[in-house]
């Protein structure tokens, strides 16, 4: 097995989903499939290649520093589920 | 009194040719698309929705579900953003507005773009207008089989591993996938930084060549853009005097690759010799070996990252909780399809300690091999040339349990998206009744090269871009 259920477990919670019983057991198989299919890579010697992060030849774009419009507080929040005096509501943080 | 339009047939530059020399008016133009929408998108439900008031005189287009428009709900096919309503544009969206074109409405994808069918989308798939028991191919399904359908003259799509490409190849129309940094992804919904790409849809290359002269070049607002070094030249010419097209032979004889779309692929680059280019077989070693492995690395680490910020607290539905922790996990297991959480879960596994060198680092370092590669090919060709889609456009439901069958569908896409190449897939041919796409892939900046290459193929292949059943 590339991955057990706790790992799963160990994985959704780092990726902060609340997976369900059927979906942890779904994607134990398909990760473990999926890794496996994957996990070729391994196979090359690459101990002297750099990495690539992005394909474009570009480093340290800069902007000129002037002021520009940004959004406004009313537009930043205009789609939040809940809103209060301005700032986003959300439930208490969990002691 | 204004000439009936046939949208089926009536591609962009026509339609700008009509409005400028008014024979039609806009409003005029864009109550055709709508009558067609009308009449066939109910079955090939390939908007999510139109924009019967938006403004604009120029040609009507329709925007991929990924791009931001203000004011109109943008949803990426996901629950998680269901009625979000950005309040500004996307890059792309502001230029095409600028440039006078008119928004017809937003189109259907797999969830966050990421799939091969659209049957990821959170609103039902998209059907095929050559055949509607088939996938249009994703994730920009949506897209291409509205200009298939004569639902919009061209559109904008996503690319981030061949969602413009297969779809294209699966619908007989006409996708350009440009290069890396070519097109800002201002206000895209984000899913893979190093590879999303937007680019143009439509039925022949010069329409997808002018769609990109609208679209493309550094934008202040997204640093990953670059000053396209020429301008964007309407391809002209018959000739292939003199182009060197290399055939690779792993991305030509790939394992899966159906024989009547060989035969296809086949067909046209002789028709290219014929046409005056030198054709010869080369090789990219590693790509069809390791590529797919590669982006299915890669690509969900970058995913699982910007898929972080769906939490219920900025925009979109969220879970009821008494936590913001159970709040937060809730609203993303609630939101999220099968597949966003799978790339979600395999992205933060190549990402976590313990794993990161043997998956994403090693990934990042295959990546460098397939660019080293290409850059290699190109130093001897013009262009590379293989099929788009290893098979013709699959039944609906056919792959849509089995992740890595649906994966396998772009193992042709992927290794020149990893190289951040462009890439143009035209229509060749028809095997049984349905699509062929002939994927070109060029230099980086290269696009006017390949609008030229596949301009004169598609003049001498004279495909028939209206499906077969509509005509």
């Amino acid at each position: 097995m590339a991955i057990s259920r706790d790992e799963v477990l160990h994985v959704a919670r780092l990726a902060r989903l609340a997976l369900t019983d059927d979906e942890v057991e779904r994607l134990t198989a398909e990760l473990d499939k999926i890794l496996e299919a994957v996990g070729i890579v391994a196979e090359l010697d690459l101990a002297d290649v750099p990495p690539t992060s992005h394909p474009l030849d570009l480093a340290n774009v800069w902007d000129d520093d002037v002021p520009h419009d940004s959004l406004s507080v009313e537009d930043a929040l205009a789609n939040a589920p809940e809103v209060e005096d301005g700032l986003f509501r959300v439930p208490a943080w969990r002691q | 009194m204004a000439p009936v339009v046939d949208t089926l047939r009536l591609t962009a530059e026509e339609a700008k040719g009509l409005l400028e020399r008014g024979e039609l008016t806009a409003a005029e133009l864009r109550g055709a698309y709508f009558d067609a929408i009308g009449e066939r998108d109910p079955e090939l439900h390939c908007y999510l929705r139109t924009t019967e008031d938006a403004e604009g005189e120029g040609v009507p287009i329709a925007l991929k579900d990924v791009i931001s428009t203000k004011g109109v709900e943008t949803t990426a096919g996901s629950r998680i953003l269901s009625g979000y309503v950005p309040v500004f544009d996307a890059t792309v969206a502001a230029r095409v507005k600028e440039a006078g074109l008119s928004l017809l409405g937003k189109t259907n994808l797999d969830e966050f773009a990421m799939g091969s069918s659209t049957e990821n989308s959170a609103w039902g798939p998209s059907r095929n207008p050559w055949d509607p028991a088939r996938v249009p191919g994703g994730s920009g399904g949506g897209s291409a089989a509205a200009v298939s359908a004569g639902l919009a003259p061209w559109a904008l799509g996503s690319d981030t591993g061949g969602s413009i490409k297969q779809p294209s190849a699966l619908c007989g129309n006409v996708g350009l996938r440009p290069t890396y940094g070519s097109v800002s992804r201002y206000g895209i919904v984000a899913f893979a930084s190093s590879l999303d790409q937007i680019g143009p849809v439509g039925k022949t290359v010069r329409d997808v060549a002018l769609l990109y002269s609208i679209i493309a070049g550094r934008d202040p607002r997204d640093s990953t853009t670059a000053e396209l070094p020429e301008p964007v030249r309407l391809p002209e010419g018959d000739s292939l005097a003199g182009v060197r097209i290399g055939v690779p032979t792993e991305l030509n004889e790939a394992e899966g690759i159906e024989p009547g779309v060989r035969d296809l692929v086949r067909r046209a680059l002789d028709l290219a010799a014929d046409l005056g280019a030198e054709v010869e077989e080369c090789s990219l070693p590693r790509s069809v070996r390791y590529g797919l492995s590669c982006y299915y690395l890669i690509a969900p680490a970058e995913a699982s990252s910007n898929l972080a910020r769906y939490d219920g607290v900025r925009y979109g539905p969220r879970a009821e909780a008494s936590s913001y922790q159970d709040m937060v996990d809730r609203t993303r297991d609630e939101g999220f399809g099968d597949e966003p959480k799978r790339r979600i879960m395999l992205g933060t596994y190549a990402l976590s300690a313990g794993y990161y060198d043997a998956f994403y680092g090693q990934a990042q370092k295959v990546r460098t091999l397939l660019i080293r590669e290409h850059r290699e090919a190109l130093g001897r060709f013009d262009v590379l040339a293989c099929p788009t889609s290893p098979t013709v456009a699959f039944p609906i439901g056919e792959r849509a349990d089995d992740p890595l069958a649906m994966y396998a569908s772009d193992i042709l896409t992927i290794p020149s998206n990893l190289a951040g190449l462009p890439g143009l897939s035209i229509p060749c041919g028809l095997s049984d009744g349905l699509p062929v796409g002939l994927q070109l892939i060029g230099p980086q900046f290269g696009e006017n090269g390949l609008f030229g290459v596949a301009h004169a193929l598609e003049q001498a292949l004279a495909f028939d871009t209206v499906p077969e059943r509509l005509r």
